[in-house]
């Protein structure tokens, strides 16, 4: 880690995204919400969680929500993931939306969720390894 | 002679190595441990606790599916299964894992006997895993309280 002149100490930019995020994570699982909201203040962003897809579309209803990522389960109940990201690509959301899959799912499954809106896949469980380069390249890109 | 708190350090190290090995923690169990620091101090048992909590729901709700005889509705019991596996996994629990993957396959197939054998081994196994976790937090106290450093434990 480098000092700067005031001493004050850098963070080496592997371990963070190189802006503040602002993210919704949508699962309809209590104990993956925490892990994901852990993992996106580990890498320097702010979260705002959302039970289901459904959760997830009242959000931006009103028009004034502004997230640079969206991580979206696929199964959930109410809305699942699917439903939501073809919603929230209707309403006009350009968010970067990652898809949170099971390695459970087959390759059709996969690439409907793809097909649906999204900018990438990953399978659970997430880590901040996993994540951090992925987001990088996405906001490079 | 070992002081208390070095004797309390290998203890832990001993422990903890041997959940590793004897396949009730993997990897992501060390991923929730990398994302513990200052301002998460008590994050993994808080999310551990969480995942307990989500058992025993999760549990009680395959329970009284399976309860309803010659009605069972397998894709209910199958949706609990489905995301039980999904916060093990999160969590490192992976003989509750290892668990869910057999349940879902009973719950595909229909196989009632099957789906309550795999229910009362989760159940078994969750509350196993429980009792070894408090274990190893306890220990992790005992080692604060003694002035010592929770030393990090390479698998």
């Amino acid at each position: 880690m480098a000092t700067t002149s005031t001493g004050d100490i850098e963070k080496t930019k592997s371990v963070e995204v190189k802006k503040k995020l602002n993210v919704l994570i949508v699962d309809d699982d209590t104990v993956i919400r925490k892990l994901h909201e852990n993992i996106i203040k580990s890498i320097g962003g702010i979260s705002q969680t959302a039970k289901n897809g459904e959760e997830a579309v009242n959000i931006h209803r009103d028009g004034n929500a502004s997230f640079d990522l969206i991580l979206m389960d696929k199964e959930m109940p109410e809305r699942d993931g699917l439903s939501a990201i073809k919603k929230l690509r209707e309403m006009k959301v350009t968010s970067m939306i990652i898809g949170v899959t099971t390695l459970a799912d087959n390759e059709e499954e996969r690439k409907a969720f793809m097909e649906a809106g999204l900018n990438h896949c990953l399978a659970k469980p997430l880590s901040k390894a996993k994540i951090l380069p992925l987001i990088n390249n996405l906001m490079d890109a | 002679m070992d002081t208390l708190v070095a004797q309390l350090q290998r203890q832990f190290r001993d422990y903890t190595i041997s959940l590793y090995h004897q396949g009730f923690l993997d990897d992501q169990f060390t991923e929730l441990k990398k994302l513990q620091d200052e301002c998460s101090p008590d994050f993994v048992a808080e999310v551990v606790s969480l995942f307990f909590e989500d058992c025993e729901k999760l549990i009680g709700n395959m329970a009284r599916a399976l309860d309803q005889t010659g009605n069972v509705d397998f894709s209910l019991v199958g949706s609990s299964v489905h995301q039980l596996k999904g916060s093990s996994s999160s969590v490192g629990a992976k003989r509750v894992k290892g668990l869910c993957v057999t349940f879902k396959e009973c719950c595909d197939s229909q196989n009632f006997e099957g789906c309550v054998r795999c229910l009362q081994q989760v159940d078994i196994e969750y509350k196993s895993l429980k009792a070894k976790l408090q274990d190893l937090f306890n220990l992790e106290q005992q080692i604060v309280q003694a002035g010592g450093r929770i030393p990090q434990v390479d698998i």
